[in-house]
């Protein structure tokens, strides 16, 4: 293949990228979106078997095919039988910490791809090279190992609250000073041992970063650290003199950004007070551990009364139904209700679940008619008029404390406001608070019925109480 | 590389980035991380070129470990969302076909 051809290549891939990107924007172009991204990408890297890239430093001809090309469709092959299974087997619940894992392995190799190359060009690299060598292995690293801490914080590896120790914003300073000292060492120094200390150092701040974020916004870090791992692609673009990969890096990073900022708007959180959470946050009182007070509980029949008898009820769906896989149950109660003459809408939190849009994308997995899904904007002015709003599985997207309570690790995220409905129904498995770890007050109100039990369970009996009224 | 080039791509490319995500629903977010995770997979294409400049057993292992991350990176990347995306198939916009 000639150089220009493979350069054309690249440049449609580039154009498939931008296609797929705008096509994910939209729910109608969606799904043609990543396929034509997919296909760009699959491509761009054909194209790269059938040329090969001009020896440096005027060394030997290079013909095809590639040198080690049986070690990389083996490398590749192992890719696959990794990834496909991956992505095909996961429950729909635990898509947050795939992504992240996906994303994390991506920054992974675009530094190994920057520390491989700086190798091989040693001392005939260039010092805007060696620049973008470093930024690529800084970043990489950092997205890298920020990534596997946020799977295993949605994992529930590890605790979901902001890890915050005595001094820690002094440790985090002095781990970016000395990234930027290193930094400095590599470019002057020129060496693969400074570079691997960088890498080291990196992926330390990277554990550091993600540490102190609360569970709540875990997915504005994921979505940052794509826009990241975007950035370093682009980078080793530049020393791979590569500009696919430059375009492809650098509209990641940019609509990464851009998307993070708009979730950040969405929950209502202040992006840089997220980022800089490390710097400023200081280690919490334990939450004062709750005295016993009285909460009133139902049964199945309690609720399937208070349901004959509504005219308007507004479910709201949170992450323990996806756990309880109650989705379709959830289903089956709104059409009995539908059918009883009852007005039933979904109130949909935009971070219901544990990413942006993740509750919609579980509720059309139950086929819920699209249209019975409301936004928080919508639904939010009607529950004045709701006789009975249930909460499924849901806590932290209910909770006053983020509109009563300033300090709290919630406030100022806007939540669907349930406690105006005449009557709350909250089905929970234990009074155990939800992701962000804060105790919500409505529990104890006295309109509220609390349904413990698993999610599927507690609804299937009450679809059957209602059934037989 | 030139230089100048690159700016201009970069400069570019940022814009169209900024553009073409500006206005999603929050309804969408969640796949479009997922698809634009993927699209940065393609740095496989930056694995291969320099499994393919390995002078040594070193930078070939290396580079071979990038190029595993790299297609988990982008094939599970575009499959899991697809599988999100199969879920928002608007059953009524076909029927109105």
């Amino acid at each position: 293949m000639s150089s220009t051809l493979y350069s054309l290549v690249g440049l449609a891939a580039g154009v498939a990228f931008i296609l797929a990107l705008k096509g994910l924007s939209h729910p109608k172009t969606a799904r043609r979106g990543n396929l034509i991204g997919a296909f760009g990408a699959t491509v761009a890297t054909l194209s790269v078997f059938l040329y090969v890239t001009p020896p440096r430093d005027g060394g030997a001809a290079h013909s095809l095919p590639l040198h080690n090309f049986g070690l990389i469709l083996g490398a590749i092959a192992v890719g696959l039988i990794i990834g496909v299974p991956a992505a095909r087997k996961v429950e729909m619940t635990q898509m947050p910490q795939l992504v992240a894992l996906f994303n994390g392995v991506g920054g992974g190799a675009a530094a190994l791809v920057a520390i491989v190359e700086y190798m091989n060009l040693g001392a005939s690299a260039t010092t805007a090279e060696v620049i973008f060598t470093v930024f690529t292995v800084v970043v990489g690293c950092v997205s890298f190992s920020g990534s596997i801490i946020t799977f295993m914080k949605l994992q529930e590896l590890m605790t979901t609250r902001p890890v915050v120790f005595p001094g820690g914003r002094f440790v985090i300073a002095a781990t970016l000073a000395a990234i930027l000292g290193v930094s400095v060492w590599v470019v002057g120094a020129l060496g693969t041992t400074p570079l691997l200390i960088l890498a080291l150092i990196s992926l330390l701040f990277g554990v550091l970063f993600v540490l102190p974020v609360g569970g709540a916004d875990v997915p504005i870090v994921i979505s940052l650290l794509n826009a990241f791992t975007g950035l370093t692609v682009a980078a080793s673009g530049y020393v791979l003199s590569s500009t696919l990969l430059i375009i492809a890096g650098t509209l990641v990073g940019a609509s990464g950004t851009i998307l993070t900022r708009l979730m950040a708007e969405a929950m209502g959180r202040s992006l840089f007070g997220t980022l800089f959470g490390a710097f400023t946050a200081k280690p919490q009182d334990v939450a004062a551990a709750g005295e016993e007070r009285p909460v009133r509980s139902g049964s199945p029949d309690d609720v399937a009364i208070l349901l004959n008898y509504a005219r308007r009820v507004v479910i709201v769906p949170g992450f323990g139904l996806a756990v309880a896989q109650a989705q379709h149950t959830v289903r089956e109660l709104a059409d009995l209700m539908t059918s009883k003459g009852i007005d039933v809408a979904y109130g949909i939190h935009p971070v219901a679940g544990r990413m942006p849009g993740h509750m919609n994308v579980l509720l059309a997995e139950a086929s819920v008619p699209y249209d019975q899904l409301a936004e928080m904007d919508e639904i939010n002015p009607t529950f004045g008029q709701t006789d009975v709003a249930i909460v499924i599985g849901a806590n932290d997207v209910v909770n006053p404390a983020a509109q009563t309570t300033p300090g709290c690790p919630i406030y100022g995220m806007p939540i669907l406001e349930v406690s105006n409905a005449a009557n709350i129904v909250f089905l929970k498995r234990s009074m155990r608070p939800g992701f962000a770890g804060i105790e919500n007050e409505l529990l104890y109100d006295p309109k509220t019925m609390l349904l413990f039990g698993d999610a599927k369970a507690s609804l299937t009996k009450v679809v059957s109480a209602l059934k037989a009224l | 590389m030139d230089a100048l080039a690159v700016v201009t791509i970069f400069t570019l490319a940022v814009f169209v980035g900024f553009e073409v995500v500006s206005k999603v629903s929050s309804t969408l977010h969640t796949p479009l991380m997922s698809g634009a995770n993927a699209i940065h997979g393609v740095i496989l294409v930056g694995a291969i070129i320099v499994a393919d400049h390995s002078e040594n057993n070193l930078e070939l292992g290396l580079s071979l470990v990038a190029i595993v991350l790299a297609t988990i990176n982008m094939v599970g990347g575009f499959v899991v969302t697809d599988r999100m995306l199969e879920m928002f198939k608007p059953k009524k916009q076909e029927e109105k076909k």
